[in-house]
């Protein structure tokens, strides 16, 4: 059974976790959203096209994702030394995650504002709107419950990442798992991440989905 | 209200160029509804598109009031886009708005003071009808009110102009109806140009003042709409004539009238009423004056925006003077006379 020292590990892995994957869901929107939205907007035809900056947009996004977590942790160990002092802990493991889910999250918000149908672009287009205006009030306001979605998805992929993370030393729910549980084969420590992940990324999920839900009621 | 010079539009797909507009000219003037019809594919979607500027033409100018549209900087363009109301096929509301929302768009676009804004939202939902379903959201209405709605919102920055894209051609005719009811009434009361493009010759005949026959990437046909409907010239303005009035005549009775009296001659007319002589016993006084027989084949009657319009398909029998005779006296009267057939 689980002794108070023990149960007090997990609940301040179990924090850690919360922190990273809250810090870098927040920072990959920060840079992802408006990426996604440039991806969308510089496509042809669109209200801002440019065929360069998008395919090389594209580009980057696509080279970046193929690469996979675990190598890119261990590739991008300088920056992320250079941006934080140290690549070990909770606080440096925000880079490589954040890193790592801005071209994910980009993608993400381009599908959901390609669902737009352009006769609504075309419709605020012929009342004389801006660009700003078209992507604030018609594109995001619009896509609204497919972006939270969206954050949900994140939100659990980098759940998952972050165990990776905690795997060199990244802190929280992983490296717990990975001290006790494959090092030392202590399994109730090994079960409980597990079921603490569970209880975390169904909770993300039912949260996601009921906002969603609300930002979607009454439409059609 | 607009002056279109030579315009053309080619777009480029996969290396080919598609010509979708060939140095179309066309006037519309001011306070006038211009219908433009074309069968899908013939650029009226196209030529609509251009007049706000949504599509670039390739060559030549579009002025709408004095105001070369073509020429203009992007925030200009802007600036003229908001006095050009813009209503559409799928109507184009915002799902994330309410009714009241959508309606204030434009308004927030044009930075109106948003008391100001608040107060016009509330005129123009009175002016459609809609008063009752401000807080609803468009996918609560039904295709009429979604139009209503469209309506409403092209109107929001008192437009001097008011294009409409196909706006009746995803409702059913009853609510069609309605929608064009509104559209004269709106006409009317802000002396508002409406340039709209259909497929449907009904809408042209319930609304327009004027039409434009657009095949091809081509205008081949303009005119006064009781023009088109009681003379088309062109082999498509025809077929839309025929599509809402029916002018063949069948076989059957070309082949009966063909083989009929020989010691007299049998014309096959077609007289078509406009206006006030539709009210009148002409017929009846021509076979009175005349030495001819009349048979009536086929007839209709109905009404041109306000104007009654007959159509009446006779077979004249008698010695072929006394028909010419009778059809003078019939043009004399106003009526258009058609010759479909004599033997």
């Amino acid at each position: 059974m689980l002794d108070a020292w023990l149960m007090d590990r997990l609940l301040v892995a179990t924090w850690e976790t919360i922190y990273m994957v809250a810090a870098s869901t927040f920072f990959s929107y920060l840079f992802g959203l408006p990426l996604g939205v440039i991806l969308v907007i510089t496509e042809q035809g669109h209200i801002m096209e440019n065929k360069t900056l998008n395919r090389v947009l594209g580009w980057i996004i696509n080279a970046t994702r193929s690469i996979p977590f675990i190598i890119f942790l261990i590739l991008i160990i300088p920056i992320t030394r250079s941006l934080v002092g140290t690549y070990i802990g909770t606080v440096a493991s925000i880079v490589p995650l954040t890193l790592a889910a801005i071209p994910f999250v980009a993608r993400l918000v381009e599908t959901s504002l390609k669902e737009i149908e352009w006769g609504l672009i075309e419709a605020a287009l012929s009342m004389g709107a801006n660009t700003w205006t078209i992507i604030a009030k018609v594109l995001l306001a619009e896509a609204k419950p497919s972006l939270i979605l969206g954050v949900a998805i994140t939100t659990i992929n980098l759940i998952g990442y972050s165990a990776m993370a905690g795997i060199v030393g990244g802190g929280g729910l992983g490296t717990l798992a990975y001290y006790y549980g494959y090092q030392r084969y202590e399994n109730t420590i090994m079960w409980a991440t597990v079921i603490f992940l569970i209880v975390i990324v169904q909770g993300v999920q039912f949260l996601g989905e009921k906002l969603a839900q609300k930002a979607s009621k009454n439409r059609g | 209200m607009i002056n279109i010079k030579n315009l053309t539009k080619i777009y480029h797909a996969s290396g080919q160029e598609i010509v979708a507009l060939d140095n179309v000219s066309l006037t519309v003037n001011k306070g006038e509804i211009f219908g433009i019809i074309g069968l899908s594919g013939a650029g009226k979607s196209t030529l609509i598109r251009c007049i706000n500027m949504l599509e670039k033409p390739t060559a030549g100018s579009i002025l709408v009031d004095g105001q070369d549209i073509t020429k203009l900087k992007k925030h200009e363009l802007r600036l003229a886009r908001q006095k050009i109301g813009m209503i559409f096929q799928h109507f184009n509301l915002l799902s994330s708005r309410t009714v009241f929302g959508n309606v204030m768009f434009p308004l927030e676009i044009a930075k109106v003071p948003r008391q100001e804004a608040m107060k016009r939202t509330h005129e123009l939902l009175e002016l459609v009808g809609l008063t009752d379903k401000a807080n609803v959201y468009p996918s609560q209405l039904s295709g009429g009110q979604k139009q209503r709605v469209g309506i409403a919102r092209a109107l929001a920055n008192r437009p001097k102009l008011l294009l409409s894209d196909e706006a009746t051609s995803a409702l059913d005719p009853q609510t069609t109806r309605s929608i064009l009811q509104l559209l004269r009434d709106i006409n009317k009361k802000f002396n508002l140009t409406i340039l709209l493009i259909t497929h449907d010759m009904n809408v042209i005949k319930e609304v327009c003042d004027r039409v434009a026959v657009i095949d091809n990437s081509r205008i081949i046909e303009v005119g006064d709409v009781l023009n088109v409907f009681t003379a088309p010239a062109s082999p498509t303005a025809r077929s839309f004539v025929n599509s809402v009035f029916s002018r063949e005549v069948p076989s059957e009775l070309l082949h009966r009238s063909a083989t009929g009296n020989d010691r007299k001659d049998t014309w096959l007319v077609r007289v078509a009423f406009i206006g006030a002589s539709a009210g009148e016993p002409i017929i009846s006084s021509m076979i009175r004056k005349y030495d001819v027989e009349a048979n009536i084949l086929y007839g209709n009657i109905d009404r041109i925006k306000d104007t009654p319009f007959g159509n009446l398909t006779l077979e004249l029998m008698g010695r072929p003077a006394d028909i010419q005779e009778a059809m003078a006296y019939l043009e004399s009267r106003g009526l258009e006379i058609e010759v479909l057939q004599n033997a």
